[in-house]
Formats: structure tokens, C-alpha cells, sequence
């Protein structure tokens, strides 16, 4: 069964705030946003989820930190080990590294100053679920804003994340320090990505540019050839 | 039983906030060639003496209160 609409989970933390703009730009590219409160212990039946940007508790402690801990992140944690399609953006991406289901940690801008502006991504992977819309080289400008948003690995895991093939994206100029420029990674099994710049923000070019658009329907692409998981 | 946890930036890994710490008050007049800045987590934890506490202080740290991978804690409790 492939679903005409697929359901796609966005999960809402206390502090998140780009949680109805990504559950827009979804609905905008095919799917049926399902929106999920982070107190959930479980996840409805959906073929993917999206950990939206904001600032999940505060961002106390470090970011993404405490909201590793929410019923919410447990029943992604474990839709990602069945197999399920996950995507944070920011934030998101922030508490997946914290999680432990994606590798290095996000740390405070090299400038220390908030970045908030387009940036210019390297496509360095066109054969994942959340690119395949890409072309390898391509360049996207999409929106980053965040004070943490250092990708941080030191050499030996750097090495490791680089010859597993896990980087995504690359930026094309530097932006917040990040080691290698990294802006996006996936997991070992590739189902799932994080990244620091904002899809959700880019997806007409009445916003300055659609290129997100490539992205988000690529992960709408792959939900659609899935069944959905249940995680149990 | 009081305790006291320090995370410090690991060795080595770039601190922009410690950085802006040493070049400010190296505006003050202050002769610092270097500052870092981590952070204190006081804690009241029950615990039947010092050695218990320490064991669940280490794991509090490994599991939340310092990333592995850019920070390193140290734990203080009272002498037994």
C-alpha cells in the first residue's frame, strides 16, 4: 500500500516554534502533517516524523538536552530503530545528536553572535530519502537561524561520519564554525537526517527560494513509498 | 548529601565563550591569556554515604549532565 497523502508526524515541544510553519510546508508538498504533543508516549501511525525547530524547555542545560528525555523523543527514538523516516530541523537536529541517533553534538557559534540569514548549501548526497530530489553538487539556499549550530565531532569521529558516507550538507561558505562545514547528516542506515538550515522556511520563492522545497518533498516522496510503522 | 558538579569544556575544543570572557577583561586591564567557562550543578542527592553518592553522580553526568563528546566533569562530595 502506498499512501496518496502520506502521514508524517511534527512533534511540538514546550519552546518549539517552527513546528506549525514545517507542518505547513508539508501539507503545502503532499503530506498530511500529523501534529504529535511531546508528552505523547506514543507515535500515531504515520510514515514519518519531523522534529521541528525552536527551543525545546528552554534549551537548558544544552540544547536539545532535556528534550531527549520526552515521551515524545522515546517513541521517535524508537520509530527510528524500526526503520522509520525521521527528519529534525534545528533544534531537531540538536536533540537527535543528543539522542544518540545521529553523530557529533551542536555547539555555540565560533562568533558566539546569532545567525540568521540564507545560506548556500553543497548537496554531497543525492541518494538519500531526504535528497533524492537533489543532484550531488547541487547548490540550495535555504535559511539557517541559530546561535548553536556548530557541528562539532572531533577527528576520530569525523573521520568515521566521513567514510560512512554520512554527510549531506555541506555549507558553501562558512556560517557557524562547523567542523568540515558540516550543515546536514544521517545515520549509518539512512533513515535519518538532521540538518541546521530551514526547509520549512523555502519552500515557495515568494519566501527567497523553494530549494527547500527539494528537500522536504524528497522526504514526502519517501513516506509515500512506505508503509506506515508502528512503532510497538 | 550536598554535592557538586563542574563541566568543563573538553581540552582542546574551541570555546567562543571563553574566549569573549579573556578578551574582556583583557579591556579591563587584567593580564589573561586565556579563560574558559564551563558550569556548576549543585545537587541535594540521597544517598547512604559519600560512595554511593559519587556512583550516582558519575552516571547523572554520563547521561545528562556533560556530553562526552566536548565536555568532562569532575564530582565533589563530602570527605567521608
Amino acid at each position: 500500500m502506498t499512501a496518496a497523502r502520506p502521514r508524517i508526524a511534527v512533534v511540538t515541544y514546550p519552546g518549539s516554534n517552527d513546528d506549525r510553519d514545517a507542518a505547513w510546508a508539508l501539507g503545502a508538498l503532499g503530506a498530511e502533517p500529523i501534529p504529535v504533543w511531546h508528552a505523547e508516549p506514543e507515535l500515531p501511525a504515520v510514515e514519518a516524523a519531523v522534529l521541528p525547530g525552536g527551543f525545546s524547555y528552554g534549551d537548558y542545560l544544552r540544547c536539545g538536552a532535556i528534550a531527549r528525555f520526552a515521551p515524545a523523543t522515546a517513541a521517535v527514538v524508537e520509530f527510528a530503530a524500526a526503520g522509520g523516516l525521521v527528519l529534525g530541523i534545528c533544534n531537531g537536529f540538536q536533540i537527535l545528536c543528543e539522542a544518540g541517533l545521529l553523530p557529533g553534538v551542536l555547539r555555540p557559534n565560533e562568533s558566539l553572535a546569532f545567525v540568521c540569514r540564507d545560506v548556500p548549501l553543497t548537496v554531497e548526497r543525492a541518494d538519500t530519502a531526504f535528497t533524492s530530489r537533489c543532484a550531488a553538487g547541487q547548490t540550495l539556499i535555504i535559511p539557517v537561524k541559530h546561535g548553536e549550530g556548530l557541528w562539532y565531532a572531533d577527528d576520530e569521529l569525523y573521520a568515521e561520519v566521513e567514510a560512512r558516507d554520512q554527510i549531506v550538507l555541506r555549507y558553501g561558505e562558512p556560517c557557524n564554525g562547523s567542523v568540515g562545514d558540516v550543515a546536514g547528516v544521517v545515520n549509518e542506515h539512512g533513515n535519518v537526517m538532521g540538518l541546521m538550515p530551514h526547509p520549512e522556511h523555502a519552500i515557495d520563492p515568494l519566501l527567497g527560494s523553494a530549494d527547500g522545497a527539494l528537500l522536504l518533498a524528497s522526504l514526502v516522496d519517501a513516506a509515500r513509498d512506505r508503509e506506515p510503522v508502528l512503532a510497538s | 548529601m550536598r554535592a557538586t558538579v563542574v563541566v568543563r569544556p573538553k581540552q582542546g575544543i574551541l570555546d567562543p565563550q571563553g574566549q569573549a570572557v579573556a578578551s574582556s577583561l583583557r579591556a579591563l586591564g587584567f593580564p589573561v591569556d586565556e579563560a574558559r567557562v564551563g558550569r556548576v550543578v549543585d545537587l541535594e542527592v540521597d544517598a547512604d554515604d559519600a560512595v554511593a553518592a559519587r556512583a550516582q553522580l558519575e552516571r547523572m553526568c554520563e547521561q545528562l549532565l556533560a556530553n562526552p563528546l566536548i565536555e568532562t566533569f569532575e564530582i565533589a562530595v563530602p570527605q567521608p
